[in-house]
This record gives C-alpha cells, sequence and structure tokens, in this order.
C-alpha cells in the first residue's frame, strides 16, 4: 500500500518534471505547444545514446540531457516558435503537432522503432526497504532530484530578479518592454530552460516509462493533463496535480487495472468542467 | 417593431443570392459523378477522399462556422464505425442506408451530450476536453474486447448489398458510387444548413459570442445544435469507412485521425464546405504519393506540410481558393469581412 503511494509519488514527480517546462510556455507565455514531448525524447535518446553506446555514466549523462534538449529548444524558438507567438491557438496547435508528426518520424527513421532501454548503474537497481515499506533505489532517486528542482524553480520564478522579469513579461509584455526587460531574450531563455527540463524528463523517464519513438504523441497526453488539471498560473498547481496524477494512475494501475485510464481521463474532464482554469489557479487574471 | 414587407423581401432575396448555385459547383460535382465512369481503376482511394471529406466537412461546420477547435472530432467517427461495423456483423439492420442513419444517429446522441462539454473555456480547455473525450471513447473500445475485438479491430463483417441489390465488391465500384451519393446529399444538406439564417447566426457567434449574445441569439443553443449535427456528419462518415472496407479498429479513434483531419480541412481552407472535401483531394493523394515514396515515414512529410502552412500563414495558403470562392460566391461577403478583421484566438 505505502510501496504504491511511494511509486505514484516517483512517477508524479517525474510527470511534473516532463511538464514543467510546458506549465510555464503555456501557461506563462500562453503558447499551446503540443511538442514539448518531442524535447523529451530528445532528451532521453540523448542519455541512451551516452550511456549504452560511448559508456559515459549515467550521471553524467543527465545534465548533458538537460543542456542538448535546451539548446535544441533555443534553436527551434529562435528559428521557429518566435514566428507563432503572435498567431491564433489554432495555428499553434496544427503548427505543434506538425513538429510532433516530424519528430516521431525522424526519430523512427535514425534509430529505429523499437522500444529501447538504458543501462542504469547497478547501485540504483532494486530495492531496499524502510519499516516495511519497499523502496525503490531509482525513484528514490528520482523523487530526491525532482523535490530538489522544484524547489529551485519555485525560488527562481517567485524570488529572483529573472523571475519577476518574467511574470512582468507575461503579465504585459508591451509595459514590460517599456521599461527596459529584454522580452524576447527571457522568453527564449525560459523556453530553452522549459525544454530542458523536458529533456532531463525525458533522461530520467526511459527507465520508467520506455522510450520508443511515439514517445511524445504518449506523454503529450499526459503533461497536457498536468498543466490543465493543475492551472497556469504558478508552479504549485502543475505539482500537485502532477503527484495526484501520479498516484492515481498507479494505484488505479494496481487495484483497478480494467478502468485505469478510464479513471483518469474521467477526473480531468470532470475537473475541467467543474474549474476550467484548472484545480489550483488563482481567479483568471485576464 | 415589425419590419416592414420590403425588409423581409430584401432579406430573403439576399438569404436566395448568398444560396445560389454557381456553375462551378454544378460543375465538381458532375466530375465528381463522371468518375464513376472515367475513373474506374481509382475507385477505391476515392472511395476514402469520399468519407474523408465528409468527415472534414464535418469538422468545418464547428471550426469554420462556429469556431470551436476540436482535437477530438474522431470520437464521433469512430463510434459511427463501430455501429455500422456492428449492425452488420451480428445481422441487426443488414441494409446498409439504414445502419449508417442508425450509425449517424447515435454519434449525434454523443455529440449533443457532449455538447455541453465545450461550451465552456478557453481554446485549450476545449482541446483538452474533446481529446479526453477521444481517448475515453478509445479506452472503453479497448477494453469490451468481447464487443468490439480490442486491439485486433472487429473482424468478420459483411455488409449486405446496398438497397438489397448493390453488392459491395473488390474494386471498390459500389463502394465509391455510394459513398459519393451519401456525400452529396448530406454536402447539399450542409449547405442548405450554413445558408440559413440559422447558419449566419452561427457565423456571427464565432466572430464575437459576447455581441451575439446582445443582439438576441442563444449561443449556447446554437454551439449544441451545431456540435450535434457535426458528430452526426462524423459518425455518417465513420460509418462509410466501416462499411466500405468491412473492418473497424481502435485506430478510428486516435489521435492520429483526428491531427490529420485537421490539415486535411486546412488544406482546402476553413469556413468554405468545398474545403473539406478539396482538401481531402489533396490529402489522399499526397499520401498515397507519399507513403509509396517512403512507405513507414510519411508522417514526416505530413508533418512539414502543417509547419510550413502555418509560417507561411493560413490566410495566404487559403488565399489559392479566394478567387474561386468569390466564383463561387456563397460565402464570399462573411469571408471576405472576416479575413480582414483580426482573428480572435481562432
Amino acid at each position: 500500500m505505502l510501496t504504491i503511494l511511494f511509486d505514484g509519488i516517483a512517477y508524479g514527480m517525474l510527470l511534473f518534471v516532463l511538464a514543467s517546462g510546458l506549465a510555464v510556455t503555456l501557461g506563462l507565455m500562453n503558447f499551446v505547444n503540443l511538442a514539448h514531448g518531442s524535447f523529451a525524447m530528445a532528451g532521453g535518446y540523448v542519455t541512451v545514446a551516452l550511456v549504452n553506446s560511448l559508456g559515459v555514466p549515467f550521471f553524467l549523462s543527465l545534465p548533458l540531457a538537460f543542456l542538448v534538449s535546451g539548446l535544441l529548444g533555443l534553436l527551434f524558438e529562435r528559428t521557429l516558435y518566435v514566428h507563432v507567438y503572435r498567431k491564433s491557438h489554432l495555428d499553434q496547435v496544427l503548427f505543434t503537432i506538425g513538429l510532433v508528426f516530424m519528430s516521431v518520424a525522424a526519430v523512427d527513421y535514425v534509430m529505429g522503432s523499437s522500444q529501447v532501454f538504458v543501462r542504469i548503474p547497478r547501485e540504483l537497481q532494486g530495492q531496499f526497504s524502510v519499516f516495511g515499506v519497499g523502496i525503490g533505489r531509482y525513484r528514490l532517486l528520482i523523487i530526491i532530484i525532482c523535490g530538489l528542482l522544484t524547489a529551485v524553480l519555485q525560488y527562481i520564478l517567485a524570488r529572483t530578479r529573472f523571475g519577476s522579469r518574467l511574470r512582468a513579461a507575461v503579465d504585459d509584455g508591451r509595459v514590460a518592454r517599456g521599461l527596459g526587460i529584454d522580452v524576447n531574450r527571457i522568453f527564449a531563455l525560459t523556453f530553452a530552460v522549459g525544454s530542458g527540463l523536458a529533456g532531463l524528463g525525458g533522461a530520467l523517464g526511459v527507465e520508467i516509462l520506455g522510450l520508443d519513438p511515439a514517445f511524445p504523441l504518449k506523454i503529450m497526453i499526459y503533461v497536457l493533463i498536468v498543466v490543465t488539471v493543475g492551472g497556469t498560473s504558478s508552479i504549485i498547481g502543475p505539482f500537485l496535480a502532477s503527484l495526484l496524477l501520479g498516484i492515481c494512475d498507479v494505484a488505479g494501475k494496481y487495484y483497478a487495472p480494467a478502468v485505469g485510464p478510464f479513471v483518469i481521463y474521467s477526473i480531468m474532464i470532470i475537473v475541467l468542467l467543474w474549474r476550467p482554469q484548472g484545480l489550483f489557479a488563482r481567479a483568471a487574471s485576464r | 417593431m415589425i419590419p416592414s414587407p420590403a425588409a423581409i423581401r430584401a432579406a430573403t432575396d439576399w438569404l436566395a443570392a448568398r444560396a445560389r448555385w454557381h456553375p462551378l459547383e454544378v460543375l465538381f460535382w458532375i466530375a465528381a459523378f463522371a468518375a464513376i465512369y472515367l475513373l474506374p481503376g481509382r475507385h477505391l482511394i476515392m472511395t476514402e477522399v469520399a468519407w474523408l471529406g465528409l468527415f472534414a466537412l464535418s469538422l468545418d461546420l464547428i471550426l469554420g462556422y462556429a469556431g470551436i477547435i476540436s482535437l477530438g472530432h474522431a470520437a464521433f467517427f469512430g463510434i459511427g464505425a463501430y455501429a455500422a461495423a456492428l449492425l452488420a456483423k451480428h445481422e441487426i439492420i443488414g441494409e446498409p442506408v439504414l445502419a449508417l442513419l442508425c450509425a449517424g444517429a447515435l454519434a449525434a446522441v454523443v455529440g449533443f451530450l457532449t455538447s455541453f462539454l465545450v461550451l465552456r473555456g478557453s481554446d485549450l480547455t476545449r482541446l483538452m476536453v474533446t481529446l479526453g473525450v477521444a481517448l475515453l471513447l478509445r479506452e472503453v473500445a479497448n477494453r469490451n474486447g468481447w464487443l468490439t475485438g480490442g486491439a485486433d479491430g472487429l473482424q468478420g463483417v459483411t455488409i449486405d448489398p446496398v438497397l438489397g441489390h448493390f453488392r459491395f465488391d473488390m474494386f471498390g465500384h459500389t463502394g465509391y458510387t455510394y459513398s459519393l451519393i451519401v456525400l452529396f446529399v448530406l454536402f447539399v444538406l450542409a449547405r442548405r444548413i450554413v445558408n440559413s439564417p440559422f447558419g449566419l447566426s452561427l457565423l456571427s457567434v464565432k466572430s464575437n459570442p459576447l455581441r451575439a449574445a446582445a443582439i438576441g441569439i442563444s449561443v449556447d443553443k446554437r454551439l449544441i445544435a451545431i456540435y450535434t449535427i457535426a458528430a452526426f456528419y462524423a459518425g455518417i462518415a465513420g460509418g462509410l469507412l466501416a462499411q466500405t472496407s468491412a473492418f473497424a479498429s481502435l485506430e478510428v479513434f486516435s489521435f492520429d485521425r483526428s491531427a490529420d483531419l485537421l490539415l486535411v480541412l486546412i488544406l482546402g481552407g476553413t469556413g468554405w464546405l468545398y474545403g473539406g472535401v478539396i482538401g481531402a483531394v489533396i490529402f489522399k493523394f499526397m499520401q498515397d504519393y507519399l507513403s509509396s515514396l517512403t512507405p513507414q515515414y510519411w508522417p514526416f512529410w505530413i508533418g512539414l506540410v502543417l509547419v510550413v502552412i502555418v509560417l507561411v500563414g493560413r490566410e495566404r495558403i487559403g488565399t489559392w481558393s479566394e478567387p474561386l470562392r468569390r466564383w463561387v460566391g456563397t460565402v464570399e461577403k462573411s469571408v471576405t469581412r472576416r479575413r480582414s478583421a483580426p482573428e480572435h484566438g481562432g
């Protein structure tokens, strides 16, 4: 029972890392980015390639996955996304779906369509028990990393100068520009960090979620649920939503495998009907 | 105040002028029906064009005329497909036309019930809710393998002859004729709907719901009505797929299908009914060509087309059809007016 709770929390934390970047681009920048999962997939494949083919230590591959996905995100933001910010939501949806299709087919072409695995170091395998609760080492690692990340993110967004500039740029881009804030640069940087986080999540998730070219499509639904249910006005909302989703999903698969996904989709629809702005959102700011 | 007789006459004349058939439209349908005799070797793919065109037409009704973005339109398509296949398999209703109507009606019922979900919220909420409904239905079909065949799909379906006379053949001759007639009938119906006062009120709801409500249009009722009608159309399209291919699988509910559908409609342009049909022609032949070049990777090219369309600008791509639209003249005024005004959130 507690083990399931633990696994659920680990899974939820992982979802949060995957979704946090989207929470920022979608929530703060109001940009519907369905291709977020593609950056996560990039991180996953970077890790797989580094660890399995080049023998890079697993721990070293994680920051590299973050970097590569972040740079990729920066590249795409500067060259492509920047033209789509001001278009309608329909255009954004079409554009990012197009990117998803392209990334799926491209990875399929380069890496093959079969599922790949990553060799994780031996000290992370297996589980130990504390007061009779089985704790997987790898899942514990995920919880630690993601917990730290959440704290850092919340700190950056709420307390630092960069955070307040970002919020200012989002709330009213024109006034922010007038105050001398370089809005474009802030958006680019934020987008890059968000993509990097997705890449990190993808790298961590290979072991738990599995990785194949259809990964962006599979993960897209989950991260969108996290962001829409959690609301997009803070980082805490998506965090709670991903914990909730993770625990529900794991528990659902364990106790009621026949209706598992059913429950999640139904909850999402009900929450969105009840509170279209998300479960933990403050009143709509605009 | 009661409008003067002259004003009423002017309004009806204007509506009638809007609804008048243009020679080009007549030509279009003559060409489509001529293909029955002129292109017998192409009937299989043209059957697919017919049901895809009908499906895209149904999305156009809600996206182009009511401004609802849906990522889950495959939900109704899937219901229609499974309904038609199951009715035929268990020989509840053997006659295809009747079964098709039942499939459409079932989809319409589900459309009506879920229409309440899309009334509230922003574009994003609508996206997620429609997507959620489609996923939910896919999961239901997946879990109830005893009824739907689960992941293997519904096999062993035999479709009776249409109206008891015209047997489906493996070259798609009957399938194409049948699909085309269904498409034509429903197209004429849709044309009447969008050119009616009801259709005009939908356009006003799309451009500005608040103002539409202020001049006395009950926004929610219009949206529910058009969403239900669109679900009916999508259900019929799904039913056509199931009947002409004698098969239904989980793939009918898939996200890819909803996404492809958006591309189809965008290729042809939204907000004029021919967009869906022409988009379907372009899409199917493009898919046919690309998948013969690179069988496994053709989604890449589909994605590329989407990205390029958005970057170049949907309005600019849409303009290829602008002269055509002007000739056709049915939606000319509303379209040009809408295009000059900035779009509000899709």
